[in-house]
């Protein structure tokens, strides 16, 4: 298809990986002054460069985990399709999976036990739901 | 508040303690000023996410739109082009500033698009039979949806990157998941289609061939069977598009010719479809109600009206609930299983509503691929 006018781009701006990385490198400037407060006694300016380093801390770790490139996933998993042939006279089943060119009702072939003609009684598939 | 604190201790001075000052300023200007712009990228990078995604379905439902064609077909040229022609194809729904007869122009407008599909169908696939004909168009119609909602998603991507408006962007975010629900249930469909499962939709064709199982039927236009099934102790006409090919046939049609060789004689019509089912409620619930409940772009519903106000007959509905998803996707178990109920429910309905040796309709609405008669 020539109707390609343009791709989504999945690259990160380098300007916003800088930022990231610069927030990072500050966030853990402020955690090792942190440290150093406390060591000195100094717990209220401690506390504050703690709660300045961390929040940064996380915030850049969690911008840096969204830029990955997520790798493509559709989401969407095959479920099985099963053919069901009985037998009307003697009620004998053959369950099989689905087979192309079936249909319910299709006439299969004869009954392995008393020789009557079988016929495709169901066509289903069976979901997982998920709890 | 915070900032005296961390500049105190480290003393005024001090770089680091300047820098994080710097910074912090910087967050709240940086976010003061741009934080709409940050916001829009952020919603630009979800919306890429997805459309991403829709390529992919496109580019799948092309893919197997030509397979099937080279398989079933057995085309001496490449149907390549043909196809990407054929998702390319639009209908433009007819003037509707004057509403008096806007039923027949659709009408005709459906039947011009089905001709010209099952045209290119035999153009594609010469070696192809009816049924595997039927199949191929209702893939060919799935590839042309997905790629419908590729296509819608990407301009209005590429639309707000241009103009970089957030109103634009925001009411595409709006609507994506509920884009992305109806194109993730076209793409589970794709499978079914190609292989001629029977879907969801195909409940009440389903239930329509339970009933005229070991009856003689006859054709009806337009695409239809009738089966004249004892039922109850009345006379049941029981109609149903023909299958197993992918076909809803025009039920209207095939009702109104029922009643009219009856000369209106019919004590009770009921009507058994799959309808759409809330959330919270599970697929496979039976519902019963009143009126022609058959969905497409309302052609059938309003013969089918037209004609039981003529003749006063009542109109009785049974619904199978099933979500957009599980109706164009392979029939799950719930919903097979739920055609029993639905016959019980209907011979309650029969003997309720009618009296016997009463003459009656019972129609199977739905898409009947993979179900045979």
């Amino acid at each position: 298809m020539s109707n390609e006018v343009e791709k989504p781009s999945k690259r990160i701006s380098y300007l916003f990986l800088a930022i990231i990385l610069i927030t990072l490198a500050l966030s853990t400037v402020a955690l090792y002054l942190a440290l150093t407060e406390y060591d000195a006694g100094s717990i209220g300016s401690g506390n504050s460069l703690l709660l300045i380093g961390g929040s940064g801390f996380v915030l850049s770790l969690y911008m840096l985990y969204q830029t990955r490139r997520k790798t493509m996933r559709l989401g969407i998993k095959e479920q099985p399709v099963i053919t069901t042939i009985l037998c009307q006279k003697c009620g004998f089943k053959n369950v099989r999976d689905f087979q192309r060119g079936d249909y319910v009702f299709k006439e299969a072939e004869p009954c392995p036990k008393c020789n009557e003609k079988m016929s495709v009684a169901s066509i289903y598939r069976e979901v997982e739901e998920k709890h | 508040m915070l900032i005296p604190q961390v500049n105190q201790p480290l003393g005024g001075g001090d770089i680091i303690g300047w820098i994080l000052q710097i910074a912090w300023l910087l967050f709240f200007v940086v976010f003061m000023f741009y934080g709409q712009r940050i916001q829009l990228y952020v919603m630009i990078r979800e919306i890429e996410g997805s459309l991403n995604k829709l390529k992919l379905f496109r580019d799948e439902g092309r893919k197997n739109a030509i397979q099937t064609i080279k398989e079933l077909g057995k085309p001496e040229t490449d149907p390549t082009a043909r196809v990407d022609q054929f998702i390319e194809y639009f209908a433009y729904p007819p003037q509707s500033m004057d509403p008096a007869g806007i039923v027949w122009k659709v009408e005709h407008l459906l039947d011009v698009m089905d001709e010209r599909f099952k045209d290119e169908v035999k153009m594609m696939a010469p070696a192809a039979d009816i049924a595997q004909t039927r199949n191929i168009e209702l893939t060919l119609e799935v590839a042309l949806d997905l790629n419908y909602f590729y296509k819608f998603v990407r301009h209005f991507y590429i639309l707000g990157k241009k103009t970089l408006s957030l109103y634009v962007i925001m009411q595409l975010q709006m609507v994506l998941p509920l884009l992305m629900r109806m194109a993730e249930a076209y793409r589970s469909a794709l499978k079914a289609v190609t292989f001629g499962q029977p879907i969801g939709d195909g409940a009440g064709a389903l239930v329509a061939a339970k009933l005229m199982q070991g009856h003689e039927k006859r054709k009806i236009p337009k695409d239809c069977v009738v089966a004249t099934v004892p039922f109850e102790g009345r006379t049941a006409y029981v109609v149903k598009a023909e299958g197993p090919g992918g076909n809803v046939g025009k039920p209207g049609d095939a009702i109104k010719q029922i009643i009219e060789e009856n000369e209106g004689k019919i004590a009770n019509i009921i009507m058994i479809d799959a309808g759409e089912k809330y959330e919270g409620e599970e697929p496979g619930e039976v519902a019963e109600g009143i009126g022609a409940i058959i969905g497409g772009p309302g052609v059938d519903q309003f013969k089918i009206e037209e004609t039981t106000l003529k003749y006063k007959i009542p109109v009785n509905a049974v619904k199978i609930k099933e979500d957009v998803g599980d109706s164009i996707s392979t029939m799950r178990k719930e919903i097979f299983d739920a055609v029993n109920v639905a016959i019980e429910r209907i011979k309650r309905v029969v003997r309720e509503r009618s009296r016997e040796g009463d003459a009656i309709i019972i129609a199977g609405i739905g898409n009947t691929i993979g179900i045979g008669q």
